[in-house]
């Protein structure tokens, strides 16, 4: 494969219905740097049914491109017109790098573009570098359900494609005004030649919120020790308006579902505020959720990895803790003063 | 129906350790166990046989010690199984695996039609979930991934509709078969193992077919078939530096956190 005719760092811009995922706009900060490294141009590619507007999103959040393909058929993601839109793209623009976001849409997509174009492909990556005299792509991912992280790269065969989880990089700034070129092709099949048609959706209630959303998140782990003291999680994230989350330990032992995990097996997360209530902090869940703004632990264990990483941490038992937490939150949101007289912030 | 589930044998993960010393990992005295998300397409499999009558084929691709887990599957309901080994195969990542489960699909098609694959949505050691995708596209096959339930399969106009997870919400949708579908643990309850089945898991000997069997180039399998590498393996440091431990007793540390989060603007009172 002469690897020459290969330029460009392309980004899958995923919408749904018209609805960005956030993940897209994280990845256009790496994709950025990435072309700017290489030196070469940072292109998006949209698909959907009446798009073009997120097309000049894209320009705002740094795209110099858009490679949009509008069709009926595109309305819902399905894998058969998107992967042979997608790869119809990448066969005929020849970029050096794709990345996709690791959504349940991004990895289904990703697994079958990159057998169609014949590349490899990098799942669910949690960091990205570029080698600048080899133009390699060096994607980091957690294998081993996160206990050990491994370099991959794909040396021979372009474009070099890796998916990137949610959460782990931030969107850049949005720059008013700055525009980019949209370059339009057609999907080249037809609805009567796809097989799989989507009858509907089930949205589920607001409990299950997108963790990877939330502002705050109030997150219980072993220590906990019962189900029945999920409770005191749940009151706190009430107070504070924020979604209740969980530990591996938590989850495995059945005290709450797995849609719930944070950490590298789960989902990772970078609220505004994380409170970690009975988390020891094993590594794989502290890279979940390390990058949150401010991250207070409780926890009765002074020696517990989580207060190495915590902004905040008070040490002792949490069914005191807790519950004394969520009164005085619930006070001083209202805008009450404290029982011991000290005055609210003001804003 | 004939039903086809791909398995794979993966380490425990939850038993892996790193070594604080050398940071690698110690995979001595770790139990190789089924995949668990591929415990749940197996089920899934025999479900539908019982429902609709016919056949459920379990292959999997993985050294000799690999017949565990084709064992497992009989004593689960399954009726034939292959192990797909051979030392050409070692050190293939998901792009040239996804070529030799493929060529062992189409190899059993020859004698038998198949009309469903299964496999599970990742393998936890992995976790790439992209092995079932590229099954489906080198067979060019609708793919389902991520299934939580499968509505219903209409055998005589060749027809299946499933539940897929999204972020958020789930998607209803209606394929022809054949097509693959990667599952998810939510999709059933695994039963015990009968005692009839057990007994004929005891006795099972899987199929052993190599790459003449399946008739797979040897330049596309194992290191030469694979685009990816893996370069340095590392374990995680965290980024943070610590913070403050609050002090006082519960009500103090409390009201002392408090004040904090409100003085740093993290808070807002709601007037």
């Amino acid at each position: 494969m002469s690897m020459e005719s290969h330029r460009g760092v392309w980004i899958f811009l995923e919408q749904n219905h018209g609805e960005m995922a956030p993940v897209s706009w994280e990845l256009a900060g790496a994709g950025r740097r990435i072309a700017d490294k290489l030196d070469t141009e940072l292109a998006g590619v949209l698909l959907g049914d009446n798009v073009e507007d997120l097309a000049k999103q894209a320009f705002a959040y740094g795209f110099d491109k858009v490679y949009l393909v509008e069709d009926g058929a595109l309305k819902d993601y399905r894998n058969i017109p998107y992967t042979k839109a997608v790869s119809m793209l990448v066969e005929k623009y020849k970029p050096e790098i794709f990345l996709l976001g690791a959504t349940t849409m991004g990895r289904d997509l990703a697994g079958a573009v990159a057998t169609e174009v014949q590349t490899g492909l990098t799942a669910d990556c949690t960091e990205l570098e570029v080698e600048e005299d080899t133009r390699l792509l060096h994607a980091v991912r957690p294998t081993f359900g996160g206990k050990l992280m491994a370099t991959i790269i794909c040396d021979v065969l372009r474009p070099q494609m890796a998916t990137v989880r949610p959460r782990v990089m931030a969107a850049p700034e949005q720059q008013e005004g700055r525009t980019g070129e949209i370059i339009r092709e057609a999907l080249p099949m037809k609805e009567e030649d796809i097989v799989v048609k989507v009858l509907g959706y089930i949205q589920e209630n607001v409990k299950t919120a997108n963790l990877d959303e939330a502002e705050i998140i109030v997150a219980g782990g072993k220590g906990i020790g019962e189900a029945k003291n999920f409770k005191l999680v749940e009151d706190l994230a009430e107070v504070l308006g924020g979604t209740v989350a969980a530990s591996r330990a938590a989850v495995d032992a059945g005290w709450i579902g797995h849609e719930y995990q944070v950490g590298q097996t789960g989902v990772t997360v970078r609220p505004k505020i994380y409170i970690a209530i009975g988390i020891s902090g094993a590594i794989q869940h502290l890279v979940g959720m390390q990058t949150s703004e401010v991250i207070i632990a409780i926890n009765k264990d002074p020696e517990a990895p989580i207060f190495k990483t915590a902004t905040y941490g008070i040490v002792g038992d949490l069914q005191e803790i807790v519950p004394a937490l969520t009164e005085e939150l619930r006070k001083r949101l209202a805008g009450e003063s404290t029982t011991e007289g000290v005055e609210v912030a003001s804003n | 129906m004939h039903v086809v589930v791909c398995i794979k044998q993966v380490p425990d993960t939850t038993e892996v350790r790193i070594d604080p010393k050398t940071n690698t990992l110690v995979r001595a005295g770790v139990p190789s166990i089924m995949n668990p998300y591929d415990i749940h397409a197996v089920e899934e499999a025999v479900r539908i046989k019982e429902q609709v009558g016919g056949k459920v084929t379990v292959i999997t691709m993985g050294p000799p010690a690999a017949v565990q887990v084709l064992k497992e599957a009989v004593s689960l309901g399954a009726d034939e199984t292959v192990l797909v080994t051979d030392r050409v195969f070692a050190a293939s990542d998901t792009f040239a695996t996804s070529y030799v489960l493929a060529s062992t699909i189409q190899k059993i098609a020859g004698s038998e039609p198949v009309d469903l694959i299964f496999a599970g949505k990742q393998a936890i050691d992995g976790d790439t979930a992209q092995t079932g995708p590229g099954i489906a596209q080198r067979m060019n096959l609708p793919l389902l991934t991520y299934v939580e339930k499968v509505r219903s399969i209409d055998v005589e106009n060749k027809k299946i509709v499933v539940e897929r997870r999204l972020e958020g919400s789930k998607q209803i949708v209606e394929s022809t078969l054949p097509a693959l579908l990667t599952v998810e643990k939510e999709i059933n309850d695994v039963r015990y193992a009968t005692l009839p089945n057990l007994i004929k898991a005891a006795t099972h000997n899987p199929k052993a077919w190599d790459h003449t069997v399946i008739e797979a180039d040897r330049t596309k399998v194992g290191l030469k078939g694979s685009p990816t590498r893996v370069g340095r393996s590392f374990v995680q440091q965290l980024t943070n530096e610590p913070g403050e431990i609050i002090e006082g007793t519960p009500q103090e540390a409390v009201v002392s956190l408090v004040d904090k989060l409100f003085a740093e603007g993290h808070l807002v009172a709601d007037r």
